[in-house]
C-alpha cells in the first residue's frame, strides 16, 4: 500500500484534486435528494408501527369543562386516546421550554390558542387516526381572547396562564402582571437618556416585525420505538439539535441516557422551526412507552404553520439620537415581545430576548439602552430564530429602519448617514455599548464596493426624475431604493455566554482516518439542507490532504456522534467547523510524527506540501497521508499508539460576526399595490469561504426567505384568536416565478479567533434582506412623506398606503 | 389534510357515469380534474361517500368546430386548451386565460368542466364563459339540456346542475374576425386565486366599440357578468371617461369577500382595475 501521487503533479495541481476550501464542489448530498433516495422521517417504516394524531382547539381560549374518548376508542383500528388526566400521573402533561417556562402538553384543564393539543389518537394508520380525531367530544366554555399584545398588560386583561398565576418571579426575573413574561434591559439607561437630552435630533418609530413561521418543506416529525426488553428508546425524529433532545427526554422520561438513541436523519428544511421540542414528540414517546411498539407523528400542513414555532411578533418602539450634522449619539429601543401562550423560545437560555442587543448595528456610537417586555396572548407559542441569529433579524430591522427613518428626518441620503457612522476597521475588535465584541469587519469597503456596483448615485438621480413624472401625471409607478448595511452574531456560543438548560454550546468533531487513507467525520451539527457532508469535507480535505471524495460525513446519531447543540443560528462553521479543524491538526500533529519516523528525519526538518510532508530542501523525499494513514496502524513509531484519529469539541472563544452590504431597486404600481423587484444586490462577508458556490446558495435561498417574509409572509390572527391563512394558499412562499432574480458579491475579512477565519454565512442573507426591501418600499413612498410602513408590504397594504396619500384620485 | 373514507368508480360512459351518479344520489360527487374537490376533501370540508371519475370517458375529451360554435369537452385539460391551434386561432383568450390559472403541473389535470362546474368564486373559466356568451350542456337522466353560463350560477358552490347531472360540454359562439380581447388577472403568486380579474371581448369599427362583453371574476360569490358595464363601452372610443364609467358600473355590482388577498374595498378596486387594464389591451388588439 505504498501508492504514491504521480510525481508530475505540481503542488498547486495536486491541491485542486483534493477539492478544498475555496472550491466550488458540488453538493455530495444532492445526488440522493435529487434523484428521491434521501432517507426522512416518514420514510421510517417499523413493523407494528402505530400512527399519531392531536385532536386540537377550534377555540383560542377556553375553558375545557370534559372531554369524551370514548366514541373514538371504539372506532375499530383506535389503540389509545390520550388526554392530560392520563399524562398527569406521569407528570408529563406539562414540559419545559428552553425559555425556562412550561408548557403544556395536552392542554390541561384549558386551551391558550386555537390548534392547541388536547389529545392524542393513536391508530393502526392516519386514515383511522384522522377518522378518530372527529369522534372525540370536547365541550368547551369559551373565555375572553386576548390577541393584541398591547392589551396584555392592561389590568382588566383575562388571565391566560392560570398555571402559573401565583408565580410572580419567571425565569428571567419578577413578572409585573400576570400575562407577563419577563423584563430584561441592558445598556447604560442614564448615560442614554442624557444623550438624548442633548441631542439636535431625536428620530422615532415604532417598528413591528410581524409574525411569521419558518415554514420548512418537511413538517416537523418523529417516530418513537420503545424496546420493553432492553429498556431503550429510539427516537426518529426532525431534529436540530438531536444531542440535546436525547438529553431532554432523559431528563423529562428519566430514562438513562446511554438507554436512548436519537437519531436525525435527513432533513427537509428546518430554519429554527426544528430546535424546540414539542407536544407530538412527548406523545408519541409516551404512547410507545405504553404500547410498547413503534408510533409515528407527522404534523400536517396547517398544524405546522398554526402550532409549531412562529417567529418574531416584536413590537420596537426605536429612537436614534444624532447631532443635527449626521453623527449618532445614542440608541434607545424598547421591545414589546409577543411570545404567545408559553414562553417557548428557542434562545440561550440567559437570553430572553436572544441576542437583540446587537441593535446599534454596524454604527459607532458612544451609549445605548434597550428594554424588552414579554407577554402572554391567545397565540401559538414559539419566538424561534428563523433562518437567523437569536432575534437579529429583528434587531438588524430596527437599525437599518431606523437609519433610514433618522436620514429623512435629517435631510441627508442615508448611504451617507451609514458612511458617517460606520465603525471604522481599526477600531475592531470593537466593544459595542450593548455589550458585545465585534471580531473584525472592514464596513466601509464594502460599502463602497456595493455603491459602485449598483451605481447608487445614479439610481437617485433615476430616482428623482421618477419622482416628478409621478408627479406630474406621467407614471404610475414609484421607484424606491432599499439599502441595509448589516452585521450578525452568530456562532453561539461561548460557554461564558451561552447555554440551553445548563448545556453549553460548543460543538463537536471526530475525524477518524481508515488504514487506506480515506475518512470518516462526526459532528455534533445536523445539516437540514445546508451542505454539510459537502464542506466539513473540504475543511478536512484542506488540513489533511485527503480528496475531499474519500471522506464521509456523518451527523445526527447520537449513539455515534460526538455530542453537540445541533445547527442553527448559522453556528456550524463557527462550532463545529472550528472544531473539524482542531481535531485535523490534532491528527496532523501525530502523521508528522510519524513521517518523521518514517523519513528518518527530525520532526522539524519536515514541511507540509498540500497531501504530503516533506523533507526541507528534499522535495523529492516525502510521505503523503494515504502513506502515512497506513503506517500510523501497521508501523507506528516505537511507543506511539497506532491509529490516526482525533476528537475536538470546540468551546468558541468569541462570536463571529459576518456584514454585508444590500442594495434593492423596486418600482411599485400605485394602482394595484404589486411591487417589483427590478434588482437586489448582495454582497455579503462571512470571512474564510469554504465553498463559494455552496454560499452562492445559501445567500440566494436567504433572499428568497426574507423576500417572503418583507412581502407577504404573516400569520396572522382575528379578534376572536381564528389563525387566518395557515396554508400554502394564503401563507406566501415565492415560486421562481415571484423570486427575484439575485446578484450576489463578497469581500473577505477572515475573523481573527477562529482556526479558518471562516463566520457563518447562511442567515446573513436573511438578516440582511428583510431590511433591504422593507427601506426598498418605504423609500419609494418617503418623498411623499408617509412616515413608516410597517410589514408585510403584500399588494393590499401597499394599495392602502397609496389610498391614504389620496393618489387614487 | 387526511381524507374520510370513500368508494371510487371509473365509468367508462357517460350513460354509465350518470346511471352511478342517480343511483347513489347525493353521497357522490364527480371527479374531474380534482384540484379543488382533491383539498377540500383533505380538510374534511367535502366528504362525499363516492367519487365517479370522468377521466376514462373519452367522450368528454376534445375540441372541435360545430357551425358557429367551438365546441369543448368537459375533460379538455387546461394544458389541451393552451396547445390548441383551433382555439388559438378563433379563441385566444382561452389560452390567455388557462395560462393563468395555477402552473403546469395543475394544468396537465386541471380541466375547462371541472373548472366551470364546481361553482368556485375564485375558478377563472366561469367568468370567462359567460363573457363569451358560452352555454353548458348538462346530461342527466333525462338526456341533454344546456343552461347559458350566465344564468348557471347561483352562489358559491351552488349551481344549475341537479343531482345526477354532469356537465359534458362548453359550448361557445365564436366571436367576429378581428376582436379585442383580453384577461387581466391579479394574484399574489402562481397557484392563487385571483384578488380580481376581468375578461374582456369587444369588437371595433372605425374608432368606435361596437361591441363588448365583461366577465368579473372572484369578486363576488359567483362570477358576474358586467352587462351594463359592456353597454357603457359600446358607442365610444373607449377613451378615458368611457372607462371611467365601464369601471364604476363594475365595481358597483361586485360584493367581494375580505381574505388574505385583502379587505374587500381592495378587490372591488382591484376588479375596476383589472377591467381598465383588459379593455385597453383588448382595444389595442381589436382590429379596426
Amino acid at each position: 500500500m505504498n501508492v504514491q501521487a504521480p510525481i508530475e503533479l505540481t503542488s498547486a495541481e495536486r491541491a485542486e484534486k483534493l477539492q478544498g476550501m475555496g472550491c466550488k464542489r458540488k453538493r455530495v448530498e444532492d445526488i440522493r435528494f435529487t434523484q428521491g433516495k434521501g432517507n426522512y422521517v416518514d420514510d421510517v417504516k417499523l413493523p407494528g408501527m402505530l400512527f399519531g394524531d392531536f385532536v386540537r382547539s377550534s377555540h383560542a381560549h377556553a375553558r375545557i369543562k370534559s372531554i369524551d374518548t370514548s366514541k373514538a376508542k371504539a372506532l375499530p383500528g383506535v389503540l389509545a386516546v390520550l388526554t392530560a388526566a392520563d399524562l398527569k400521573p406521569l407528570n408529563l402533561h406539562y414540559m419545559p421550554t428552553l425559555a425556562g417556562d412550561v408548557q403544556a402538553v395536552l392542554a390541561d384543564e384549558k386551551v391558550l390558542f386555537q390548534n392547541q393539543e388536547v389529545a392524542f389518537v393513536v391508530a393502526k394508520d392516519r386514515y383511522i387516526a384522522a377518522d378518530a380525531i372527529e369522534l372525540v367530544e370536547v365541550e368547551y366554555e369559551p373565555l375572553p381572547v386576548l390577541v393584541d399584545p398591547f392589551k396584555a398588560l392592561e389590568p382588566d386583561a383575562p388571565l391566560l396562564r392560570e398555571d402559573i398565576k401565583d408565580k410572580m418571579t419567571g425565569a428571567h426575573g419578577p413578572r409585573k402582571h400576570h400575562n407577563h413574561i419577563f423584563f430584561w434591559d441592558i445598556g447604560d439607561k442614564d448615560g442614554t437618556d442624557e444623550a438624548f437630552a442633548k441631542a439636535d435630533v431625536v428620530s422615532k418609530d415604532m417598528f413591528t416585525y410581524h409574525r411569521v413561521h419558518p415554514s420548512p418543506l418537511e413538517t416537523c416529525q418523529c417516530v418513537a420505538s420503545m424496546d420493553k426488553i432492553k429498556g431503550e428508546l429510539t427516537l426518529w425524529g426532525t431534529f436540530q439539535a438531536p444531542h440535546v433532545i436525547r438529553t431532554v427526554v432523559s431528563l423529562i422520561s428519566g430514562l438513562p441516557e446511554h438507554k436512548i438513541h436519537v437519531i436525525a436523519p435527513d432533513i427537509g428544511g428546518g430554519f429554527g422551526n426544528k430546535v424546540g421540542a414539542y407536544s407530538g414528540y412527548v406523545c408519541a414517546v409516551v404512547a410507545s412507552i405504553v404500547l410498547g411498539v413503534p408510533v409515528k407523528w407527522v404534523e400536517d400542513r396547517m398544524e405546522n404553520l398554526s402550532t409549531t414555532s412562529f417567529a418574531r411578533d416584536y413590537h420596537m418602539t426605536t429612537e436614534l439620537a444624532a447631532t443635527k450634522d449626521g453623527k449618532i449619539l445614542a440608541m434607545r429601543c424598547h421591545v414589546l415581545a409577543d411570545h404567545g401562550a408559553f414562553d417557548a423560545c428557542a434562545d440561550p437560555s440567559k437570553w430572553p430576548a436572544g441576542f437583540m442587543n446587537i441593535c446599534t448595528g454596524s454604527y459607532d456610537m458612544p451609549v445605548a439602552y434597550l428594554s424588552v417586555d414579554g407577554v402572554y396572548t391567545n397565540k401559538a407559542s414559539g419566538g424561534v430564530a428563523y433562518r437567523c441569529s437569536f432575534r437579529v433579524t429583528e434587531a438588524v430591522y430596527a437599525i437599518e429602519r431606523a437609519i433610514e427613518t433618522l436620514a429623512q428626518r435629517l435631510g441627508m441620503d442615508s448611504a451617507d448617514l451609514r458612511i458617517k457612522n460606520f465603525i471604522q476597521p481599526e477600531q475592531f475588535p470593537y466593544h459595542a455599548p450593548l455589550g458585545w465584541e465585534y471580531d473584525s469587519g472592514n464596513y466601509p469597503l464594502a460599502m463602497k464596493k456595493a455603491m459602485d456596483a449598483v451605481g447608487y448615485r445614479a439610481l437617485r438621480a433615476e430616482q428623482k426624475q421618477k419622482q416628478e413624472a409621478f408627479k406630474r401625471g406621467e407614471t404610475r409607478e414609484l421607484m424606491g431604493i432599499g439599502i441595509s448595511f448589516f452585521t450578525e452574531i452568530v456562532g453561539a456560543g461561548p460557554s461564558k455566554n451561552c447555554d440551553i438548560l445548563g448545556v453549553a454550546m460548543f460543538d463537536s468533531a471526530e475525524i477518524r482516518i481508515h488504514p487506506t487513507g480515506s475518512i470518516i467525520a462526526r459532528m455534533g451539527t445536523k445539516s437540514q439542507g445546508q451542505g454539510h457532508e459537502t464542506t466539513y469535507a473540504q475543511i478536512i480535505a484542506t488540513e489533511l490532504g485527503i480528496p475531499a471524495d474519500d471522506i464521509m460525513i456523518e451527523e445526527g446519531n447520537t449513539d455515534t456522534a460526538p455530542y453537540g447543540l445541533g445547527t442553527y443560528g448559522s453556528r456550524s462553521t463557527p462550532t463545529a467547523g472550528a472544531a473539524t479543524a482542531v481535531a485535523a491538526r490534532k491528527i496532523k500533529a501525530k502523521a508528522q510524527m510519524i513521517a518523521a519516523h518514517l523519513l528518518e528525519v527530525h520532526e522539524g526538518d519536515l514541511e507540509w506540501d498540500v497531501d504530503r510532508f516533506r523533507v526541507k530542501g528534499l522535495p523529492e523525499k516525502f510521505k503523503t497521508m494515504k502513506e502515512i494513514a497506513w503506517a500510523s496502524y501497521n508501523s507506528p513509531p516505537p511507543n506511539l499508539e497506532p491509529g490516526l484519529e482525533a476528537v475536538n469539541y470546540y468551546d468558541p472563544p468569541n462570536m463571529t460576526y459576518p456584514f454585508g452590504a444590500y442594495f434593492c431597486v423596486m418600482d411599485i404600481d400605485v394602482d394595484t399595490g404589486v411591487a417589483k423587484t427590478r434588482r437586489f444586490y448582495a454582497l455579503d462577508d462571512c470571512g474564510t469561504r469554504i465553498n463559494p458556490m455552496i454560499i452562492e446558495g445559501q445567500v440566494h435561498g436567504g433572499l428568497t426567505e426574507a423576500f417572503a417574509v418583507a412581502m407577504g409572509q404573516e400569520i396572522r390572527y382575528d379578534e376572536q384568536g381564528n389563525v387566518m391563512g395557515a396554508s400554502f394558499m394564503d401563507f406566501f412562499l415565492p415560486t421562481a416565478v415571484e423570486t427575484p432574480k439575485w446578484e450576489t458579491d463578497y469581500t473577505v475579512t477572515p475573523s481573527p479567533h477562529h482556526p479558518i477565519g471562516a463566520k457563518g454565512v447562511g442567515e446573513s442573507p436573511h438578516v440582511g434582506g428583510v431590511p433591504c426591501f422593507s427601506n426598498a418600499v418605504n423609500d419609494a413612498f418617503a418623498f411623499l412623506n408617509a412616515g413608516h410602513i410597517q410589514m408585510p408590504h403584500d399588494a393590499w397594504r401597499l394599495w392602502k398606503v397609496g389610498e391614504r396619500l389620496g393618489l387614487h384620485v | 389534510m387526511i381524507p374520510g373514507s370513500f368508494d371510487y368508480h371509473r365509468p367508462k360512459s357517460v350513460a354509465d357515469a350518470v346511471a352511478l351518479l342517480v343511483k347513489l344520489g347525493e353521497d357522490a360527487r364527480p371527479l374531474a380534474g380534482g384540484h379543488s374537490l382533491i383539498p377540500m376533501m383533505k380538510t374534511r370540508l367535502a366528504t362525499p361517500e363516492h367519487l365517479v371519475d370522468l377521466r376514462a370517458i373519452g367522450d368528454l375529451k376534445g375540441i372541435r368546430e360545430e357551425g358557429g360554435d367551438i365546441v369543448i369537452g368537459a375533460m379538455t385539460t387546461q394544458h389541451t386548451l393552451i396547445g390548441s391551434d383551433l382555439l388559438a386561432a378563433k379563441l385566444p383568450i382561452i389560452r390567455e386565460t388557462s395560462l393563468l390559472i395555477a402552473d403546469p403541473q395543475i394544468r396537465y389535470m386541471g380541466t375547462i368542466g371541472g373548472n366551470a362546474a364546481n361553482g368556485d368564486p375564485g375558478n377563472d373559466m366561469p367568468a370567462l364563459m359567460q363573457c363569451l356568451g358560452a352555454s353548458y350542456e348538462l346530461t342527466g337522466p333525462n338526456g341533454v339540456r344546456r343552461v347559458a353560463a350566465r344564468e348557471f350560477y347561483q352562489a358559491a358552490y351552488f349551481t344549475a346542475l341537479e343531482t345526477g347531472e354532469i356537465l359534458t360540454a362548453i359550448r361557445i359562439p365564436v366571436p367576429p374576425v378581428g376582436h379585442g380581447y383580453a384577461y387581466e388577472k391579479l394574484k399574489r403568486k402562481i397557484g392563487d386565486y385571483a384578488t380580481a380579474a376581468a375578461a374582456v371581448v369587444l369588437t371595433m369599427s372605425g374608432g368606435k366599440c361596437t361591441s363588448a362583453s365583461i366577465g368579473l371574476t372572484n369578486v363576488a360569490d359567483t362570477p358576474l357578468w358586467a352587462e351594463e358595464a359592456a353597454n357603457a363601452l359600446v358607442g365610444t372610443a373607449l377613451d378615458k371617461a368611457a372607462l371611467d364609467k365601464a369601471v364604476a358600473l363594475a365595481e358597483a355590482i361586485t360584493s367581494p369577500a375580505a381574505d388574505g388577498r385583502g379587505p374587500a374595498e381592495y378587490r372591488t378596486k382591484m376588479a375596476g382595475v383589472m377591467l381598465r387594464r383588459a379593455a385597453e389591451r383588448a382595444k389595442s388588439r381589436a382590429k379596426n
